[in-house]
């Protein structure tokens, strides 16, 4: 039997650009489908009862939620290609450490810069502390698990298309603030999966403008 | 080469009592260190420079953090016996959102319940019921929350457990009326030495809750 894998997701979200990364890098086919979170699909409040929230991973008829369970579920189902995750035990954990670090940091720093008035000098403070603490543990490594691309790359990428948001209200450069991480994420955008995910810089930034109903 | 195991902990936390129930499901010899949270030791600041927090695991002195990735470390490592997690991607995956649910959403629920007053504390009982009976919904008639065998969401969960009652005092709540199939998981899973063994005596848990309010909260 086929399978018959489907995400529903919106092109922006850096979390669905997890999960979408993670199937090209297994070159898995699958139906992706544009959400419009202000106007939810019934699939999709059947599929993800418990959140109501993108991405959603459907194979063959069964959710899986959570972008990084979404990824794990990936490597482990197609283990043939390109492993996402180590296999050795403590470099697994060390993976997920910093994946974790970044699902409780990262974003809920980064939208305060834009989405809440008067925050956006004190948390771009806090996102370029993040930043350079996820760059110390990048060091001098090609990607964060080292020569391969992996989990926590695929983790942290997708945030690299709203630099240009954060620099907007942030009044910043974090391409200058944090060149280490940059350089990285230009190293990443050279895979095939990263570069047809990722969204231009500038559609996001204009979505954002739309969306705050600036010019 | 001997495994050598420590385990930085604080021995209401309910995050180390996973920890601590998982090394025990595997027969896993290790050494518990208590740590005062107010004054945390050179090793744990060494260990888990990031978050400071506890538990860390030191295996052969290389520490793992937060207590979801510590588990799912102890089950790859000591395969062996009594698996934690299914065999099968799609069951894990499952196990993996419901542990992501609990936490998520249960630490800071719970704490409204005992460590707030007035309407805020009246929002966080209503949060926290409906939380539990979400969690009842998934276990079902099931014996445990991956079916016949005690596993990773069980782990999970079991420790607030030992918080029950403290909720129920500074709370004025009656969790048993309100989930009773999931008062009798709970009991199901204390009957298993893993987790008798790592959870504290509840009577110990309030003592320690009423310390803290009259620590941070004006009566």
């Amino acid at each position: 039997m086929a399978d018959e894998v489907i995400l529903l997701s919106v092109w922006a979200s850096m979390f669905g650009m997890r999960t979408r990364i993670a199937l090209e890098e297994k070159k898995v086919k699958y139906d992706y489908r544009e959400e419009d979170l202000w106007n939810k699909s019934s699939f999709l409040l059947e599929m993800n009862p418990v959140h109501k929230k993108i991405p959603v991973l459907i194979h063959n008829g069964k959710p899986v939620c959570e972008s990084l369970i979404q990824v794990e579920y990936i490597d482990e189902t197609w283990p043939g290609e390109n492993p996402l995750l180590p296999s050795d035990p403590y470099q697994r954990a060390h993976a997920k450490f910093w994946a974790d670090f970044i699902d409780k940091k990262v974003n809920v720093t980064a939208r305060r810069i834009w989405a809440i008035k008067g925050e956006e000098k004190e948390a771009s403070k806090e996102l370029i502390e993040i930043f350079k603490t996820l760059e110390s543990e990048l060091g001098d490594k090609h990607y964060f698990g080292g020569e391969t691309f992996g989990y926590v790359d695929i983790a942290l990428i997708g945030f690299y298309s709203w630099f240009g948001v954060y620099n907007k209200f942030g009044n910043m450069s974090l391409e200058s603030e944090c060149p280490e991480l940059t350089r990285w994420a230009k190293r990443c955008l050279q895979r095939e999966s990263v570069s047809k995910v990722l969204p231009e810089s500038e559609k996001v930034t204009k979505f954002i403008f739309q969306r705050l109903g600036l010019e | 080469m001997a495994n050598e195991v420590i385990l930085l902990d604080f021995w209401p936390s309910m995050f180390g009592m996973r920890t601590r129930i998982a090394l025990r499901e595997k027969g896993v010899e290790f050494e518990y260190r208590d740590e005062d949270l107010w004054n945390k030791s050179p090793l744990l600041l060494e260990t888990n420079p990031v978050h400071k927090k506890v538990p860390v695991l030191i295996h052969n002195s290389k520490p793992v953090c937060e207590s979801t990735i510590q588990v799912q470390y102890i089950d790859e490592v000591w395969s062996d016996k009594n698996p934690i997690l299914p065999s099968d991607p799609y069951q894990r995956a499952q196990a993996r959102f419901w542990v992501d649910f609990i936490d998520e959403k249960m630490y800071d629920a719970q704490r409204k319940v005992w460590g707030t007053k007035g309407e805020e504390q009246e929002t966080g009982k209503k949060e926290f019921i409906e939380l539990l009976k979400t969690l009842e919904s998934e276990l079902g008639d099931k014996t445990y929350f991956g079916g016949d065998d005690f596993g990773y969401v069980d782990i999970g969960l079991i420790g607030f457990y030992s918080w029950f009652h403290a909720y129920e005092k500074y709370g004025n709540l009656n969790i048993e009326s309100e989930c009773p199939k999931l008062i009798a998981w709970a009991k199901t899973c204390m009957q298993r030495e893993s987790v008798a063994k790592s959870l504290p005596d509840s009577e110990k848990v309030i003592e320690f809750v009423t310390e803290i309010r009259k620590k941070f909260m004006i009566e």
